[in-house]
């Protein structure tokens, strides 16, 4: 056993901790892969729904198509936020967390990193799934929409980590992350949306930049904001 | 030459008030290298609440509490010492037992965590389950694991709420060897039991708790273990 007086430590810095934790988050997911099979089945499912409610005759797949992604992603990148900080809680792991010697901040971004990792994860099956189903050609604008998908993610993540964390110890936490994360969510849809309907359009990138530049500032003001928020949603 | 006494920790005027109720309200203590404090109470009396400020989980309302000379809620060296066990396993279950102390020895910067980790659990007599998950672990060993993952970063104050609970004979047997070793190698240690065999047989120091405050607290010597018994349950029926 090691010396109480001895044993030299010397405790990881803010992204040294915060590949720590999502290492953890993954491992977990690994073993179990709950949330990712639900969070795809949901979206496998939910791209099924609504291409047998879709009149081909009255709407093109190609209008259909960004407007069913985004909101497919929305919601099943919910279900894997959802799980983010109920692992902690579990039994309550979120203590030893917290007594830890490390940033609360890295905390959240290591979170934060599983979160992306995990909605990404879903994203990259969804969107072949999604040009097989509807017959939507991908190859030309594979690259653009793959970082289109990830702008995205990282705003999705970065809002709704936090909100996470402040639901995760409230009675209503399934219905409250919804409630708190999806205002929040609607400049992300709109600018990957319309981003994605010109992609899917052949138009060129630079005709959507302005939505990208939403996208940017979005993901910069809230990942620090959230990170700074953070520690405070922690506190007793 | 005069020795000078390094306190371990030093709780100073600790108060937390939630709302307008103090659950722990005007504490102070102070240990050396290798003391226990026992800390006895009613439930509802403060002692979770306490152990939870020392570790640094909660903010004083007012007060501090400093392990090293390095206040607990400002930096990380006064964390880093302290090592917390607590009514909860603080383990994920999916992960094993092994991969839950590495987690915990890397999160304090343990330069070797899997060997810091398989020498935590050899301690507690469960290293034979290191690659079993949490969750296919009985209560009592789990319970074994949480004690192991609590010491593998070899705190300087270690923070046990009701240790003992769970564990069987060899259990309970690990866990008093691990203290003593701990103690030997200079940690104090504040233990908050309702079982006061156990918090005397361990103790240094003796504190009983009523409505967040020490109603008694003295040196384990000054104590007369027979009459103690007797002694709480009139201290804690006054509140009844």
């Amino acid at each position: 056993m090691p010396e109480a007086t001895s044993i030299a430590l010397a405790p990881p810095g803010m992204l040294r901790a915060a590949w720590l934790v999502a290492r953890k988050d993954l491992a977990i997911e690994f073993r179990t892969r709950t949330a990712f099979f639900s969070a795809l089945v949901f979206a496998l499912l939910g791209l099924t729904i609504f291409y047998f409610a879709w009149d081909s005759t009255a709407v093109a797949a190609i209008d259909l198509a960004p407007g069913v992604l985004w909101v497919i992603f929305t919601f099943s990148g919910l279900l894997g936020l959802q799980r983010s900080f109920s692992v902690e809680q579990a039994d309550r792991a979120m203590d030893a967390l917290l007594a830890a010697p490390v940033e609360r901040e890295s905390i959240y971004l290591g979170k934060a990193l599983a979160n992306l990792l995990f909605v990404s994860g879903v994203q990259a099956i969804t969107l072949p799934a999604l040009a097989l189903l509807y017959n939507v050609p991908l190859s030309h604008v594979a690259l653009p929409l793959a970082g289109l998908a990830l702008l995205a993610a990282i705003g999705l993540v970065a809002v709704g980590t936090l909100f996470s964390s402040m639901a995760v110890n409230t009675r209503l936490a399934e219905l409250l992350l919804p409630m708190l994360s999806l205002p929040f969510f609607l400049p992300i849809v709109m600018a990957a949306s319309g981003t994605t309907a010109r992609l899917l359009a052949g138009r060129p990138v630079s005709e959507a930049w302005p939505w990208l530049r939403i996208l940017i500032a979005f993901d910069l003001v809230f990942i620090v904001a959230c990170t700074l928020a953070f520690p405070y949603t922690v506190e007793e | 030459m005069l020795q000078v006494r390094e306190s371990v920790v030093e709780a100073e005027g600790l108060v937390r008030s939630f709302g307008g109720r103090r659950a722990v309200d005007g504490i102070g203590f102070t240990l050396d290298a290798g003391e226990c404090l026992a800390i006895f109470g009613p439930n509802g009396a403060g002692k979770t609440t306490l152990l939870r400020l020392l570790a640094g989980l909660l903010a004083p309302t007012a007060g501090s509490c400093r392990v090293g000379q390095v206040d607990v809620r400002r930096g990380h060296a006064g964390r880093a010492q302290v090592g917390l066990v607590s009514h909860a396993s603080m383990l994920y279950a999916s992960l094993t037992a092994r991969e839950n102390l590495e987690f915990g020895a890397s999160l304090y910067g343990v330069a070797d965590p899997r060997g810091a980790a398989v020498q935590a659990l050899a301690a507690m007599q469960v290293l034979d389950r290191a690659d079993t998950p949490v969750r296919s672990l009985s209560r009592g060993l789990q319970q074994r694991v949480s004690i192991a993952r609590a010491i593998v970063h070899g705190p300087r104050l270690l923070l046990c709420d009701e240790p003992y609970t769970g564990l069987d004979e060899i259990g309970s047997a690990a866990l008093t060897s691990a203290l003593a070793e701990r103690r030997a190698a200079g940690a104090a240690m504040v233990v908050v039991t309702h079982n006061l065999v156990e918090g005397l047989a361990l103790a240094t120091h003796v504190a009983i708790m009523r409505g967040g405050r020490f109603a008694r607290f003295e040196r384990r010597a000054e104590v007369d273990a027979s009459a103690y018994a007797s002694e709480y349950r009139e201290l804690v029926t006054l509140d009844a």
